[in-house]
């Protein structure tokens, strides 16, 4: 128990301050502009800010239409005490976006702009565009959870009566957005290392966001289970690894062609930063997860499950990062002998982002019907399925159940 | 008619005038630079030769034929005007610097210790060419366009005194309006004039006198074309030109993208409605038979 309180502390510590440098920075960035709150230049224009908050942020939170696709339009159904979890994560994920964003544009109250004065030639305007109606959309999927918890029947029945449509409205805003992440970089050519510049970045991106939205739900059931003794059943999450390997093989396998297709495994012993920032990007996203995951015990617990997914979460990170950042530190040496690397300040913010998103995700499971339980929820499911089944089965405590524990 | 620049750097003594008229012509601190910023327009470098000459290259935007930054700009705050310039404007635009990550040569910069940033870059003096000498002013003494509405430059009112300076540091020997750093230049190593006519101008140079130029007009390739011309007596990557760009307009890659998307949106939707509407017929027809098999077991029993 002592234990268990020192290590609670410990954390709140931590996240405290990094949320007390997360707010200095938001001062200096607020009153005095980026130059003083970050390292970007006119050499570096695009620095952490982009390449975490926002092209790495997106991504993590494509479990939300992965599953709501796999559970309501494939019909696998088992998985559907997950798909939850994952909504709530992609909804937060895309709110936290868009808090980034506000931070890295330099005129975050013109963002309007962007409906107005549209230009369809211009890929941002496309992701723009889409995360916008998608943060809609998700904010609709994940209503039947409030509205649930608040007895609001008649809505829920109008919500639940759009499901099938809204899931599909998410998918394909989802397929868009994610690959024209990619898709943003295919107009700097020359400025990329040709590791990560290609044709193909687009659908890269994509396959590669599918994998990590998994990798995340697993990586969250997990947890939730140890903070909240919430959780799901280990077969089930050993399913849901199986499909994420599978994803990342296909991914892996486009990868290789598409470098062997460009020349580029010329450059894989030349022992370079780049290199070495690709081995880690393939080590973690990769070689990693297919160990763990094949060792007899690891691959059949919960915890080598969660690192399993935990490994790829870390794996997909250093791709981001190395598409966003590595890929242009050539560029910058030889063109302006400059290199970027995020001042404190910038950590500070992107951590605190990171430790806010934690925190409401805690509370969400915590005071809402995230992880499944044994409610009169027979006719309120979000789809309108049998509640019971036995995955629901062995859920723990209901809400008001929770609370009345606190 | 399309304009352009030629920048002869054969010719260029390295005297400034150039990069003095635009700071002047902007109203920018008037300062030596050796790179653009925010406030700097167009600069010279001064590069030695291995055998002791000096050559100074001149750089400013290159107002590309399909630019890259103004296809990148979500808002269209970056815009290819019939003129050939490519202006921006102010009010539009966000600060997601997407324009600066795109920009083949690096051109565009941002004014980073302001809490209302603007992107700057060269604008081919556009509005400053388009100023008329007799423009009225209204009562407070501001330029009016010949519609009756203020004339702002980069968000900053023109008065009769501003207006008549634009108009005389942009108006040729000969009456026409050109660029401030063309009029400026003494020796005519930076001529503005019809692209089309600058062009051919610039190739009947390297042609009658070949030993002097490196057989290449920069600007008349990379990326798609631009509507800044580059003579020189160096190779130009070692005048710290970008060498190595395609000649291919960079937007097209970006396009070739976003244009198949409303067919792969499509095509995905109905798969995936079709892929519902098979599992979910799946799932009935799996109830259906349970609720027949119970009842059969209920009749038995
Ligand atoms: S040089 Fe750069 S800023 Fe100038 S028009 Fe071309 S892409 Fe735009
Ligand atoms: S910074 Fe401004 S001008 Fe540049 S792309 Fe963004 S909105 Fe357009």
């Amino acid at each position: 128990m002592k234990s268990f309180l020192s290590r609670i502390t410990f954390w709140k510590a931590t996240a405290a301050v990094f949320l007390l440098g997360g707010l200095a920075t938001t001062i200096v960035r607020f009153g005095w502009g980026l130059g003083a709150s970050t390292n970007l230049s006119d050499m570096t224009p695009w620095g952490l800010w982009i390449g975490f908050d926002v092209v790495t942020g997106v991504g993590l939170a494509a479990g939300g239409f992965t599953l709501a696709g796999i559970v309501h339009i494939f019909h696998i159904k088992r998985f559907h005490p997950i798909v939850r979890p994952a909504i709530l994560t992609a909804f937060l994920g895309y709110c936290l976006v868009i808090v980034g964003l506000m931070f890295d544009l330099g005129r975050p109250w013109a963002i309007w702009h962007a409906l107005i004065y549209q230009n369809p030639h211009s890929v941002l305007f496309e992701v723009a565009m889409c995360v916008m109606t998608y943060t809609a959309v998700l904010a609709l999927e994940f209503s039947p959870v409030v509205l649930e918890r608040f007895h609001l029947h008649k809505l829920l029945k109008f919500v639940k009566a759009i499901t099938v449509p809204l899931i599909i409205l998410g998918i394909l805003l989802s397929m868009l957005h994610q690959s024209s992440l990619g898709s943003l970089y295919l107009i700097v050519p020359q400025k990329m290392h040709p590791y990560w510049y290609s044709p193909m970045l687009p659908v890269l991106f994509f396959v590669s966001a599918v994998a990590v939205g998994l990798g995340m739900t697993i990586v969250e059931s997990y947890l939730s289970a140890r903070a909240f003794q919430k959780t799901l059943e280990t077969p089930l999450l050993r399913d849901l690894t199986r499909i994420m390997i599978g994803v990342l093989l296909v991914y892996f396998t486009m990868r290789a062609i598409d470098l062997f297709h460009r020349n580029a495994f010329g450059f894989l012993l030349d022992g370079s930063f780049e290199t070495m920032m690709l081995y880690l990007e393939v080590a973690f996203m990769l070689i990693i997860p297919l160990l763990l995951f094949n060792l007899r015990e690891w691959g059949r617990s919960r915890q080598g499950l969660f690192f399993t997914a935990f490994s790829v979460v870390l794996g997909f990170i250093t791709n981001r990062l190395n598409v966003t950042m590595t890929s242009l530190e050539g560029y910058y040496k030889t063109n302006f002998g400059v290199s970027y690397f995020p001042g404190i300040g910038e950590l500070a913010v992107t951590i605190s982002i990171v430790t806010v998103g934690f925190v409401i995700f805690a509370l969400a499971v915590k005071y809402l019907p995230i992880f499944p339980h044994h409610e009169e929820e027979t006719v309120l499911r979000f789809d309108g399925a049998p509640a019971r089944t036995n995955e629901s089965a062995s859920m723990h405590a209901t809400p008001a159940a929770e609370l009345r524990r606190h | 008619m399309p304009h352009a620049i030629l920048v002869d750097l054969t010719e260029c003594v390295g005297c400034g005038a150039c990069r003095d008229a635009c700071q002047q012509v902007h109203h920018f601190p008037q300062e030596e630079c050796t790179s653009l910023d925010a406030h700097n327009f167009t600069t010279l470098r001064k590069i030695e030769t291995a055998d002791g000459q000096e050559v100074f290259a001149r750089q400013m935007c290159q107002h590309c034929q399909d630019p890259a930054c103004a296809s990148a700009c979500l808002v269209g705050a970056l815009e290819k005007t019939r003129d050939g310039a490519v202006t921006w404007d102010t009010d539009k635009c966000i600060g997601c610097r997407y324009c600066m990550v795109a920009c083949p040569f690096d051109i565009p910069k941002y004014e980073w210790d302001t809490n209302n940033p603007k992107v700057r870059k060269c604008t081919m003096c556009y509005t400053e060419r388009h100023l008329d000498a007799d423009s009225k002013t209204d009562k407070e003494g501001y330029v009016l366009d010949r519609s009756g509405k203020r004339v702002s430059i980069d968000g900053r009112l023109v008065t009769a005194e501003d207006r008549d300076m634009i108009v005389e540091m942009t108006t040729n020997s000969d009456g026409k309006r050109a660029t401030a750093c063309s009029v400026a230049c003494p020796i005519g190593a930076t001529l503005y004039g019809e692209r089309s006519e600058l062009l051919a101008e610039a190739h009947r140079r390297i042609r009658s006198n070949p030993d002097s130029y490196v057989q290449k007009v920069y600007g008349q390739t990379e990326v798609g074309g631009t509507s800044v011309f580059y003579l020189s007596s160096m190779p130009f990557e070692q005048l710290g030109f970008s060498t190595k760009l395609d000649t291919e307009a960079l937007p097209l890659r970006t396009w070739r993208v976003l244009e198949k998307l409303p067919d792969v949106i499509l095509t995905a939707g109905v798969a995936l409605g079709a892929v519902y509407w098979i599992t979910n017929r799946r799932e009935d027809v799996r109830k259906f038979e349970e609720e027949v098999k119970n009842q059969r077991s209920q009749k038995k029993s």
